[in-house]
């Protein structure tokens, strides 16, 4: 595949707003559009720098997220803590495979998938590597599309807890696991924003 | 679109204002280091509140489940369980529990483990949340100074699993009646404690460990007793019926009442005991100390229905004991089967009389006190059995003196002392009809009636031999004196012959009789004339008249 010509080579610059292309010789960092008054970047400055350090953000609340317990659960049949691998271990020894596989998907395989394609994208992008430039922007639009599929187990929590609440007989209430999840989904979320996918095109020498 | 289609040379587009702000994305990566302390001080926090590993020894590992199954203290979760195995020996569960870290202070060597199970009394339901929860295990922290990991714990739960601030008391009576832990303990009507534990002494009485809050302990005086509230007390008095119960629930589930009694029976004591006595009712808690009792024994030859154990003892008149038992005897001397009737005696209900004696000395032993019985034997004291009710056809014995029954030998060295006995006053009236009846009936009343009819024969036969002869002649008779006094009474007329003459005596007598006395008179005046005759001398004209009048 022949490389394509970029606005970079041709000294062009465009607002991701408005989609005005301005002259790249007049960018500098934190240039704002003459149109639209929003900020302009010939690429989102420290993208690689902020997208990392998002990354060890989500990373590292990752791990309360799955120490701590995020639900709390009490009735009559007594009270219990449950932490996310708790939960898809005590579904998947019930016979609930299906509902343990998709608590799996979401709370553990995503999140995985996410540090993992985001680590890979930030490690090319550093090496200025050539290798599946197509697919790596492939992969970018994935990790970009199931992000707000992991608030799945965040749902769960507060529809549970919302609904669940009979004094006595049963009731749930969310713990601060849950927050750390929460809070693990939004940090990669804005990894993955943080990371402009058209490093992945530069060729730099 | 002319501009799209013509592209524009570099220096006709606009130039974006620059600003340079290049530390301003750096800052995203506090959000990492904020998050990297976040997780770490959870982890050092985690790590500090991990709390110690006990392990309890239990004979039984009923419930218990590994990783579920709770230790709480008061009621909070203070540790899970971790693992359940068996002892060495197999003779054991021994469970180990992960405790938080604040519950290690009370892990001391009298903490107390145990198992709650569901426990379902009438008076009430405990650990009934167990039922579907599964056990747990209770913790009752201890005071030692001395720490402890390894525990064995109770069978049965502690009387008190935690300790709300007031007073355990031990309480003792010879029966427990229908107490049950968890009954409620009453100050006038007021719930202040219950029941925490019952026990069986060696001795075979009961001792009952009440508890009592802390606000209200300070009802708790020397002076103050306890009695059995369990149940219902009607009493039909002169003022009615009269029904007292502290609580409905006492009445299912017993319940225990105290309150002051008598204070001028308080002993000088410095501090609240903690032993009392439980008595069985509120009239014999309050009651003034009763003392020890003392028993007799009687024997009645009459039979005694309605004497029940239990019916009162008085002496004279007032209640100092009751009996205790009623039994058959036999006697081989006559085979009869004399009652014999056992009583306690309570010496100190007799009050102001007990004072007096033991000023005497005569309650200071057993010796003295029957020395003291026995006098009063002598003097005519009995046993009587008496009708307490005429409805009820109830008795009671009463020991009064009644110095016209016969003296019989009093035995100061028999135990029990035995007194003796006299038939009771309905007994005595019985016997007296009875005897009386006898007599009648023993009356020869076919011979008197014989006797009487010929003597009424003899009657008839005299009185009619005095009609045939007696009475004409009687007639005759009367008749004759009829005309003898009628002679008699015309010889005493004023008129007949020999009145008159009677009378004509008399005045002549009469007159006879003056001149005497005028010539008495006359010697009176001049003895002389006795001698020389009368001699003419002026005299009053009315002298001489009466003179010459006197002699006709």
């Amino acid at each position: 595949m022949t490389p394509l010509t970029q606005a970079f080579d041709l000294g062009l610059s465009r607002c991701r707003t408005c989609g005005l292309a301005v002259a790249r010789a007049s960018l500098g960092i934190g240039g704002r559009c003459p149109r639209c008054q929003s900020r302009i970047e010939q690429r989102k400055p420290f993208s690689a720098e902020v997208t990392l350090a998002w990354l060890i953000a989500g990373m590292v609340l990752y791990i309360p997220a799955n120490l701590l317990p995020v639900m709390h659960t009490s009735g009559l049949l007594g009270e219990a803590d449950s932490t996310i691998l708790g939960g898809i271990l005590e579904f998947w020894r019930a016979g609930d495979w299906d509902i343990a596989l998709l608590i799996f998907i979401a709370s553990v395989a995503v999140p995985f998938t996410k540090f993992i394609a985001i680590g890979l994208l930030l490690f090319t992008v550093r090496k200025n590597s050539r290798w599946e430039q197509h697919q790596r922007a492939v992969l970018y639009r994935i990790v970009e599309f199931i992000g707000y599929w992991s608030m799945l187990d965040v749902i769960v929590v507060a529809l549970t807890s919302a609904l669940m609440q009979f004094q006595v007989l049963g009731a749930a209430e969310p713990r601060a696991g849950i927050a750390f999840f929460c809070a693990v989904v939004v940090v990669t979320m804005l990894s993955a924003l943080s990371f402009d996918p058209r490093s992945i095109w530069d060729r730099r020498p | 679109m002319s501009a799209a289609s013509v592209p524009p040379s570099k220096d006709e587009l606009p130039a974006p204002a620059v600003q340079n702000r290049r530390w301003v994305p750096r800052l995203v990566w506090l959000v990492p280091i904020v998050a990297a302390v976040i997780g770490i001080s959870l982890l050092i926090k985690n790590w500090e509140s991990q709390g110690p590993r006990i392990t309890i020894s239990f004979l039984s590992g009923e419930g218990l489940q590994v990783g579920k199954t709770l230790v709480k203290y008061r009621d909070v979760t203070v540790g899970r369980v971790a693992t359940v195995m068996l002892s060495a020996d197999h003779q054991t569960v021994v469970v180990s529990a992960d405790l938080s870290k604040d519950a290690a202070s009370l892990l001391t060597a009298d903490t107390q483990f145990w198992i709650v199970r569901p426990r379902i009394g009438v008076g009430s339901v405990s650990g009934l949340d167990t039922l579907l929860s599964g056990v747990y295990i209770g913790m009752k922290g201890g005071t030692a100074a001395l720490r402890e990991r390894q525990f064995v714990g109770l069978e049965n739960p502690p009387a008190l699993s935690h300790g709300p601030r007031g007073r355990e008391l031990q309480l003792h009576a010879a029966r427990a009646g229908s107490l049950a832990i968890g009954a409620p303990v009453y100050f006038r009507q007021f719930q202040v404690g219950h029941v925490i534990d019952e026990n069986l002494l060696p001795d075979g009485s009961t001792q009952v460990t009440a508890f009592v809050e802390a606000p209200y302990d300070g009802f708790v005086k020397p002076v103050t007793r306890f009695w059995n509230a369990s149940g219902i007390d009607i009493k039909l008095g002169a003022d009615g019926l009269n029904v007292q119960t502290e609580s409905l629930a006492t009445v299912l589930a017993g319940g225990i009442a105290f309150d002051d009694g008598p204070t001028d029976a308080a002993p000088a004591a410095a501090g609240v005991p903690l032993d009392f006595t439980l008595y069985e009712n509120a009239t014999e808690a309050m009651a003034p100390p009763d003392g020890n009792p003392h028993y007799v024994r009687m024997q009645f030859t009459q039979a005694l229905r309605g004497l029940e154990v239990g019916a009162p003892v008085e002496f004279v008149g007032v209640n100092i004991g009751s009996v205790v038992a009623v039994d058959l005897g036999y006697q081989g001397q006559d085979r009869s089967f004399p009652l014999i009737v056992t009583a306690k005696l309570y010496p100190r209900r007799m009050g102001q009389a007990y004072k007096a004696l033991a000023a005497q000395g005569k309650t200071e032993s057993d010796e003295t006190l029957a020395v003291f019985v026995g006098t009063l034997v002598n003097r005519g004291l009995r046993a009587q059995a008496r009708s307490a009710s005429l409805l009820t056809g109830k008795l009671y014995i009463e020991l009064d003196f009644l110095p016209a029954s016969p003296r019989v030998a009093f035995d100061a060295s028999i135990r029990p002392l035995e007194l003796p006995t006299v038939n009771g006053v309905f007994q005595e009236l019985e016997a007296s009809v009875a005897r009386l009846v006898k007599k009648v009936n023993d009356l020869p009343l076919e011979q008197i009636i014989t006797d009487l009819h010929t003597d009424l024969a003899d009657l008839h036969e005299t009185l009619s031999e005095l009609h045939g002869q007696v009475l004409p002649n009687a007639l005759g008779t009367l008749s004759a004196l009829h005309s003898t006094l009628d002679s008699a009474d015309r010889t005493l007329d004023v008129e007949s012959p020999l009145q008159r003459g009677l009378t004509e005596t008399l005045s002549e007598a009469r007159t006879t009789l003056e001149s005497v006395r005028e010539l008495a008179d006359d010697f009176d005046r001049h003895p002389d004339e006795l001698l020389r005759g009368r001699r003419a001398q002026p005299r009053p004209e009315g002298a001489a008249v009466l003179s010459s009048d006197a002699k006709p």
